[in-house]
């Protein structure tokens, strides 16, 4: 049997990103709490795609993820705002083209 | 295949509809009251996120009573609609498993009650969706996905009650033994309903038998719980001999609709 410390312990929390359909990138969408992997993808399914909106789920420990420093905000993010000519605005998009 | 919809319209009742009928409302009455013994813990789950699965899991089985209720008032063809049949019948009318009437207990316990019926009904609506009677096929198919999930749910919280701690390995072994006594009427059958499985229109309940131990016994060994011995099994849900739970049950379910006749939302 595992350590007694299930009950005491918190559950880990984990992000979750579903895709709402193929060809399209998992999103963010939320976070779930659940003692593993494979609980979390469940309570990830019963809280986020009760209404049809899911055909993958990813879930990941929250841990896992490393963050931007919101102080590093200016330095990192800032200096784009003079920079207009890296966005794609220059070029007319075909409508055959679709989603890019 | 048989359209047992037109077959019967007009039709004065005969034998072979009352069994079909009966049979069908075994199955609605099933689903209604374990919903409704898991939708009484909304609001109340371990988890936020295990209290919106229960509730799910709730749903799930209450749309399955609501396709099973409508069909068998189709059949019976004396204007009784699902909600009749759901609100307007009385503690001995009812049908359901014994099993599934008995009170949620703690978690574990509900979460056992759910593995073993999940485990025979999962691979039951497998093999009622190959039914001679489209609708039962048809709504055996859906529910049966559906079943797939609530049988892996219940499954993964045992393992984990079971192979967890001291405290939630002895609670979930003794929910365990504790309800073992209800199973054995799953795999039991009236002559009515022998002979619907004769016609193809219902399933064989003792085929069910050995797929359902192999599946319990997986999830049980890796929860490190024993199954229990088989020894006296308490039968009589099928009759509308219950337990005393089951009117406890009906007087919260059905108050409303008796209370304030057709109300709606």
């Amino acid at each position: 049997m595992r350590a007694e410390a299930m009950t005491e312990t918190p559950m880990p929390l984990w992000e979750v990103f579903i895709r709402n359909r193929s060809g399209m990138p998992h999103k963010h969408c939320g976070s779930v709490h659940a003692a593993d992997a494979t609980m979390a993808l469940q309570a990830a399914r019963d809280v986020y795609t009760r209404r049809g909106e899911s055909v993958s789920i990813w879930v990941i420990p929250s841990h896992a993820i490393t963050a931007s420093d919101p102080g590093d905000k200016d330095l990192l993010f800032e200096p784009t705002a003079s920079k207009p000519y890296r966005h794609p605005t220059f070029y007319t998009v075909p409508d055959e083209v679709g989603h890019m | 295949m048989i359209d047992t919809t037109t077959r019967l319209v007009g039709a004065a009742p005969d034998a072979s509809t009352a069994a079909l009928v009966a049979y069908v409302l075994g199955l609605a009455d099933d689903a209604l009251v374990l919903g409704h013994r898991l939708s009484e813990w909304s609001g109340r789950g371990p988890t936020l996120e295990e209290d919106i699965a229960l509730s799910n899991l709730a749903l799930d089985l209450i749309g399955q009573a609501r396709l099973y209720y409508a069909y068998a008032g189709e059949i019976e063809g004396i204007g009784r609609d699902e909600d009749a049949l759901a609100y307007l019948r009385d503690e001995h009318a009812f049908r359901n498993l014994l099993l599934l009437e008995q009170p949620n207990g703690d978690f574990a316990s509900s979460m056992v009650r759910h593995l073993l019926y999940a485990a025979f009904l999962t691979p039951y609506l497998q093999a009622l969706a190959g039914s001679e009677d489209r609708r039962l096929a048809e709504i055996a198919a859906k529910a049966g996905k559906e079943m797939a999930y609530h049988l892996r749910h219940a499954a993964e919280w045992v393992i984990r009650l079971g192979d967890g701690t001291a405290e939630s390995h002895g609670r979930t072994q003794a929910a365990l033994d504790e309800l073992w006594m209800y199973t054995g009427e799953m795999f039991q059958m009236d002559a009515a309903e022998r002979d619907l499985a004769t016609q193809s229109l219902a399933v064989e309940r003792r085929r069910i038998k050995p797929v359902w131990e192999a599946s319990l016994d997986r999830v049980l060994a890796e929860a490190t719980l024993s199954r229990p011995a088989d020894g006296w099994m308490q039968t009589g849900g099928r009759a509308g001999q219950h337990t005393e739970h089951l009117g406890h049950l009906l007087a919260e379910m059905q108050v409303l609709h008796r209370a304030h006749p057709g109300a709606t939302w």
